[in-house]
């Protein structure tokens, strides 16, 4: 590792250098298999490949392991977040469907942020984008508020306030 | 293969079919860009489901095997539909920023939008909770 042309030791230990997050690299090794949808040992050697390569490639734009505390919480917010994917559909159809296009009440709305971990605030925005009527667009300078486009919100509070408590209160209790 | 399993599979497919084309045609009606975006981010996803759902059936019920695939397809459509709608947006502010940024709503903080305004330095060096490892 070179810093300024100049070669500093490197600090990171074994484990950090060669299989810094080794959680993807089951997740990578898993997902190769399904892709394959049979079981072949050549087949396990290539996704083990993949497991190790790839976080080694992409661990200098991640380097920290993402702080997750609570997997059981974390699979039940997934459960939640397809679930309300689902409404968000029949929401979103029967806005297009049977609302007048000039009756929507489009507006930006601002989610002030108390999640502080990148990994916490891409779930939250990602969740915002799948379910009703949200998109969220940009972050505020500071990462501290979130900017998200309402398809129909009359009210900016509620929709606010639903985001906050169906979503961030339990990504706070997922991410520390 | 009996009358149920025919009747399940047809009308996930159809379901399917009708939020494709629901978005489809949320894509022709809806205004302006932004509200455009809602209907491909959402009312697609179901309609893929749907699809996928049938497809899943249909080879576990009729020739026994589970196939994956399908969960692999969602999973992947989880992951890339929302980045893609970010970046749209993203584009869209900067593309019409002159005229835009008095739409927004403030962002209640002491700084700006982050497609408009830099990286506070001070936020950068106190915060380091966004880029700077955690340590």
């Amino acid at each position: 590792m070179t810093v300024a042309g100049k070669r500093i030791k490197d600090e990171r230990s074994f484990m950090q250098r060669w299989l810094p997050h080794p959680l993807l690299s089951v997740v990578l090794v898993l997902v190769w298999m399904l892709l394959l949808n049979s079981f072949t040992m050549g087949g396990l050697v290539m996704g083990m490949l993949l497991g190790i390569v790839i976080p080694i490639i992409t661990s200098s734009f991640w380097p920290e392991r993402p702080p997750i505390r609570a997997y059981g919480r974390a699979f039940a917010f997934m459960v939640l977040v397809a679930r309300d994917v689902v409404v968000a559909n029949i929401h979103v159809a029967r806005l297009i469907l049977f609302k007048p296009a000039d009756q929507l009440r489009t507006r930006w709305v601002t989610v002030p942020l108390e999640l502080t971990s990148p990994e916490a605030i891409t779930v939250l925005a990602g969740t915002i984008t799948m379910t009703p009527g949200t998109v969220s667009s940009d972050l505020s300078a500071d990462g501290r508020s979130l900017l998200v486009h309402c398809l129909d919100a009359p009210d900016a509070e509620e929709a606010v306030l639903e985001m906050k408590t169906r979503y961030e209160t339990r990504l706070k209790r997922i991410f520390p | 293969m009996n009358f149920l399993f025919e009747f399940v599979i047809s009308s996930l497919i159809v379901l399917g079919g009708i939020f494709v084309l629901v978005g489809s045609i949320g894509l022709i009606k809806l205004p302006d860009l932004m509200t455009r975006l809602h209907a491909p981010t959402k009312a697609t996803t179901l309609g893929l489901g749907g699809a996928l759902g049938a497809s899943m059936l249909y080879f576990l019920w009729g020739e026994g095997t589970l196939s994956i695939h399908e969960v692999l397809i969602s999973v992947f459509l989880f992951l890339t539909a929302p980045v893609t709608a970010h970046f749209i947006a993203k584009a869209h502010l900067h593309l019409n920023r002159d005229t835009i940024r008095q739409e927004l709503s403030p962002t209640g903080r002491d700084h700006g939008w982050s497609t408009f305004d830099t990286v506070p330095k001070e936020a950068a060096e106190a915060g380091k909770a966004i880029d700077q490892p955690r340590g």
